[in-house]
């Protein structure tokens, strides 16, 4: 469904659903380089589970018009004028690596509007490697090999893809392919600048969820589980099977515990 | 600081798509031979349907075994998915079945295997799809045969059986200028020979029957998409971007993005058609996948070796073979073939079809049939079999003559090879003679 914030047109995933007032919303905030479709199959579930699903493109990303955002409070606050647009006051956030800072941010600079946030593959701080942020500020490939590969587990190499006869790396090249010039950097900086996890910390009041991978090579699961200390109100699920792309490497897992989560 | 690295092309060959099984161990990719799936509830069952969560339902749609064999394929040629089907054939008739309605319009070349020519030129005309068929040597040709309502461009990596190397960047750019996608039939090429993708095509085909399965046991294809086709952008596919009412109003690039042609192609068109793959036919295809970066270059240098022997000898009169100088696709084949032309050529014998026939019928190494990528060599008639269908002008326009002798080459003592033919060269003249 598409959307205009600040005047510009953007796309959010509803699962081909109109919005209803009177249903709890969620809103799927992607990570670097991404787009809604990262959370295809989980936002789907919601969309026809007794809720509204906001599975959003950033500025820039997927179907939304950019210019990108270059900072994660910017992100959140761009979040809260999509619910505006969408004409909806208060939503759950879950949000995937840069999203789950997103969803951090949101839970804090808009309590009165955030009832609860998951956050998977997550850590603070998240930095990254001046490589990376060299090869993507240059636009080069291998940025984009770089996301692909750190960006799975190990195994995701050689495949066995959950969603039959996909192949993740395929995937992720391809959504990369897709992005304009200087979007990864602006994505990558904005993770690696970001410097409000520790104040966010101690003011998050709305119940968290931590879902993280044991195979990460992105944000490793001992750094995420590290994080997820200094929050209170937190539960920790670390997945056995999954690298840093929850939703595609562990499909089922990550929407059993966010099915749980939001049950509870 | 060095960035991480892939696994290469013979790492992939072997174990893309398939982890150890989780419940018995196994090393080598399990035949699942079921038909469905249990669910583990009502939910699940209504989840899986629904497209909410991942995994099999019913093998028609998908199977572990096939999957592994698609997602193989996948990564081999850098795709973000493939579909295995129930042979080569249907997998184009399931990439035209998924991007067009009748009233649609195709530009193909026209060197072409003889089934493609039919389903183009007579079988899909009679549900309203219209083929024009150019001559792939000139891009050119196929900008000037799009219409407003052609929806892809289609051509042979190596056309069959003149073996026309399809410049596939000039072709894909004069397709994405109309906002049409690209397909090939990469049969001839293999992934190991020629990545389509990374030259511009945007959905590709094998027959895995071919070079594949490599051992002629199993009749299956292959179609993988790049995802690389922005189908939004192009405006030009309300299949794909807008919704559906066979599928709940379902958008498919909204809902899946760079995977919307695939999931269209399997959530309909294996539903509806059916022309899935059998769990052991993937099996048969995988195992022979897992040496093809082995048999590959074995095929090239066998055929080397044929393609001396016959362009040297007096009784032929033509060796048609990409990396023959006089060949018109020498040049490109140098930049887009590095590694070479493949197995399958075509020969003149001189004294027409009558030389021919006892050429094929003198051969003793060299077996008599139709098909070709297989380990052991074949020779096939064209004129007479694969391509009978066609008329005399069709045939002289893909490059086909009375004495026209298709062989495959396969991976038996070169040495042999060329004693075989070279004895049934001299008994193809002898009936010359005696006439």
């Amino acid at each position: 469904m598409n959307f205009t914030v600040d005047g510009r047109q953007v796309f959010a995933y509803t699962a081909a659903q109109a919005i209803d007032e009177a249903k709890p919303t969620i809103v799927f905030v992607h990570g670097a380089g991404l787009d809604h479709s990262i959370f295809g199959l989980q936002s789907r579930y919601f969309g026809y589970h007794g809720h509204n699903v906001l599975a959003l493109d950033l500025p820039a990303h997927g179907r939304s018009e950019g210019p990108p955002l270059g900072t994660v409070q910017e992100m959140a606050d761009w979040v809260m004028r999509l619910l505006d647009a969408a004409k909806l006051q208060t939503a759950a956030v879950v949000g995937h690596s840069m999203g789950s800072l997103v969803a951090l941010e949101c839970a804090v600079r808009h309590p009165g509007r955030v009832g609860r946030i998951a956050l998977l593959g997550t850590t603070y701080p998240m930095k990254v490697s001046d490589a990376f942020l060299q090869a993507a500020k240059e636009n080069r490939q291998d940025a984009y090999d770089m996301e692909t590969i750190w960006g799975h587990s190990a195994q995701a190499a050689l495949g066995a893809n959950p969603n039959p006869g996909m192949w993740m790396y395929g995937e992720s090249l391809a959504r990369l392919g897709r992005l304009a010039p200087g979007v990864l950097y602006s994505d990558l900086n904005a993770c690696h600048t970001y410097a409000g996890g520790e104040a966010a910390a101690a003011a998050v009041r709305c119940p968290v969820l931590l879902v993280l991978g044991r195979r990460d090579q992105m944000t490793p699961a001992k750094a995420g589980a590290a994080f997820a200390r200094t929050l209170p109100n937190a539960r920790l699920v670390q997945l056995e099977a999954s690298g840093h792309s929850l939703m595609t490497e562990a499909p089922d897992a990550t929407l059993d515990t966010l099915i749980e989560f939001f049950r509870s | 600081m060095a960035g991480p690295k892939y696994p290469g092309f013979d790492t992939l060959a072997l174990h893309a798509g398939q982890s150890p099984d989780p419940a018995t161990g196994s090393r080598a990719v399990p035949v699942y031979q079921t038909t469905s799936y249990v669910f583990r509830d009502s939910e699940h069952a209504a989840s899986l349907f629904n497209m909410e969560r991942a995994g099999h339902v019913y093998s028609r749609i998908s199977n572990p075994t096939v999957a592994v064999l698609e997602e193989r394929m996948a990564a081999l040629e850098g795709g973000v998915g493939a579909i295995a089907t129930a042979s080569g054939q249907a997998a184009l008739h399931l990439a035209v079945a998924t991007l067009m309605d009748a009233g649609s319009h195709i530009v193909a070349s026209n060197s072409l295997y003889g089934g493609s020519h039919n389903l183009l030129g007579y079988t899909l005309k009679r549900f309203g799809i219209d083929t024009t068929f150019v001559a792939p040597g000139t891009p050119e040709n196929f900008r000037k045969a799009i219409r407003p309502n052609t929806r892809l461009l289609f051509a042979e990596t190596l056309g069959n059986p003149g073996l026309e190397v399809l410049d596939v960047p000039a072709v894909a750019e004069v397709a994405h200028a109309a906002g049409l996608p690209l397909l090939v039939d990469a049969t001839f090429t293999t992934p190991y020979l020629m990545k389509p993708f990374e030259l511009g095509a945007d959905l590709l085909y094998h027959s895995a029957t071919k070079f594949l399965g490599g051992h002629g046991v199993a009749i299956g294809g292959v179609l993988v998409d790049s995802g690389r086709f922005d189908w939004e952008k192009s405006g030009k596919f309300p299949q794909l971007t807008a919704p559906y009412s066979g599928f709940h109003n379902m958008d498919f690039e909204e809902e899946s993005g760079t995977r919307a042609f695939l999931l269209r192609a399997r959530r309909e068109g294996l539903r509806d058609f059916g022309a899935c793959m059998a769990p052991m036919t993937a099996f048969q295809i995988l195992q022979g996948i897992e040496t093809l970066h082995l048999r590959m270059p074995r095929h090239v240098e066998n055929t080397r070796k044929v393609v001396q022997l016959l362009a040297g000898n007096p009784a032929v009169a033509q060796v048609v073979y990409p990396e023959l100088p006089e060949h018109p696709g020498h040049a490109l084949a140098k930049k887009l073939l590095p590694r070479g032309c493949g197995a399958v050529l075509t020969v003149d014998i001189k004294g027409g079809r009558e030389a021919g026939k006892r050429f094929i019928e003198a051969l003793r190494v060299f077996s008599h049939l139709a098909n070709v990528g297989d380990a052991k060599s074949l020779v096939i008639h064209p004129a007479s079999t694969t391509h009978y269908r066609m008329s005399d002008e069709d045939l002289a326009r893909a490059g086909i003559g009375a004495g026209t002798v298709r062989l495959s080459v396969g991976l038996e003592d070169a040495g042999d090879l060329v004693e075989d033919l070279g004895r049934a060269l001299s008994a193809s003249q002898k009936s010359v003679a005696q006439k």
